[in-house]
């Protein structure tokens, strides 16, 4: 544990929950995963509260079907790949970008994807994609290239869309029948893009306390106060313990865009399936930056890897101790799922920060 | 994956920002946050502003997220030395 003061606030949230129950928070982000798991918070919160890590990392909430596809189009003759580095090591059928690339693939890690229009400008005589995973709050910054990139007019640019939202996950984890989750710990970043108004539902239609919570120790000392708080007084809110970033509108301008170039659609999840309305593609105009208009890629879902438990540990179903690859056969070098690849996955946080005071 | 970091925005040029991550400035895209100006501080996420937040904010998350960033990414670094 780090600073006292930090561990007197998580010692209160075990003080002010109410004996005679397993109380069960989701933290929905992954960087809050790693951050709960960096601090040790589960070893001082013991028994009576239970954290659990939901599908709050976008490289692990990926399908096995869009890894596939994504290393496929590597492959392919006069494509150039763009990505962010945590998608550089996923497993999918059998290998991975980094193989690819191993292979001869170019494939190159970038930083911001407008990035990719100056790869794109460098090479006219190649095809550039950028591999487009992430949250809300990383899709104001692709629809901002694939904007820019119309108004250069780039005809050697385009983006495999595989963007996912978090509201429709977060209704499926309320209405999941085994899950039982007592209270959301809301991620900080992507509600600076949506605010609070597309987690009302939480509240109003299921009763479940959420936080909007930051990212700093404080932060997620001062969440999981409220949180118990709440929990012990049958209170279900929406507060938002970081609001000097996250105002309640959220940022319109970046909605806006976002509106302009995307277009809600279904999209595949890895371990939960097909669920409506919780993806992008992009709009008519802006069709001709949709790679699958110029490339044909394997559809259909692959199997998950065998054995791999990654699908019901985005769930909370399991804790990433529960799998029995873990630390095994599964471990950063060698990752089974993309669970124990990502920087944010549940597994590689567990796996870096110890487990054994985790059950 | 949903990291940001908080900066001073120290220059600004059209939708072409730069921001100051205590010590070391880097561009910072500007689309997103019209109404920015000069000495605000703001959250960046690959390379775009998105959104507002307070000096205090900018010292306590840079010191906290080095300690993760670290750890996570030097991996990350080497595959980034040999990739672009
Ligand atoms: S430990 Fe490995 S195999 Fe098990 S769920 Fe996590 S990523 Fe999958």
């Amino acid at each position: 544990m780090t600073e006292n003061p930090i561990k007197k606030a998580i010692e209160r949230c075990v003080e002010l929950l109410p004996d005679g129950k397993r109380w069960q928070v989701m933290e929905v982000c992954g960087t809050h995963t790693m951050s709960i798991a960096r601090m040790g918070i589960r070893t001082i919160l013991g028994e009576k509260l239970r954290l659990v890590s939901g599908p709050g990392c976008p490289v692990c909430v990926t399908s096995e079907g869009d890894i596939v596809r994504s290393i496929h189009l590597a492959g392919l003759p006069g494509v150039i790949v763009t990505t962010f580095g945590d998608m550089m090591r996923v497993p999918g059928g059998g290998k991975s970008l980094f193989d690819a690339k191993a292979g001869g693939a170019d494939v190159r890690i970038i930083y911001s994807p407008t990035d990719s229009l100056k790869i794109a400008e460098d090479n006219p005589d190649k095809q550039v994609v950028f591999l487009a995973v992430g949250f809300e709050t990383t899709i104001p910054s692709i629809a901002a290239t694939v904007e820019l990139a119309g108004k250069r007019n780039l005809s050697n640019f385009s983006i495999l869309p595989m963007m996912k939202l978090v509201p429709p996950a977060l209704r499926l984890l309320c209405e999941h029948p085994e899950l039982a989750i007592d209270g959301f710990i809301l991620p900080g970043h992507v509600s600076t893009i949506i605010g609070h108004q597309p987690y009302r539902f939480i509240v109003e239609d299921f009763g479940i306390p959420s936080v909007i919570t930051g990212f700093t120790d404080r932060d997620i000392a001062d969440g999981l106060l409220r949180m118990s708080a709440m929990l012990a007084s049958g209170a279900a809110r929406l507060e938002n313990s970081y609001a000097r970033a996250v105002p309640e509108d959220g940022n319109s301008s970046a909605r806006a865009l976002m509106e302009q170039v995307f277009e809600p659609a279904n999209a595949y999840w890895r371990g939960v399936g097909e669920l409506a309305a919780s993806g992008l593609n992009c709009r008519n105009e802006y069709a001709r930056f949709d790679a699958r208009t110029h490339f044909e890629l394997p559809d259909g879902e692959p199997p998950e890897p065998p054995g791999c438990l990654c699908g019901a540990v985005i769930l909370g179903k399991v804790l990433p101790t529960d799998c029995p690859q873990f630390g095994k056969s599964c471990a950063p070098e060698n990752p089974l799922g993309p669970c124990m690849v990502s920087s944010e996955g549940a597994c590689a946080a567990y796996h870096k920060y110890g487990f054994s005071d985790e059950k | 994956m949903c990291l940001a970091y908080p900066g001073k925005v120290v220059k600004i040029d059209g939708n072409d920002g730069e921001v100051d991550f205590g010590g070391f400035t880097k561009k910072v895209n500007l689309m997103l946050m019209p109404e920015i100006k000069i000495g605000d501080y703001v959250l960046v996420h690959a390379g775009f502003a998105i959104s507002k937040t307070t000096e205090e904010d900018a010292i306590e998350t840079l010191t906290a997220l080095k300690e993760i960033r670290d750890a996570f990414y030097e991996e990350r670094r080497e595959i980034h030395k040999e990739g672009v």
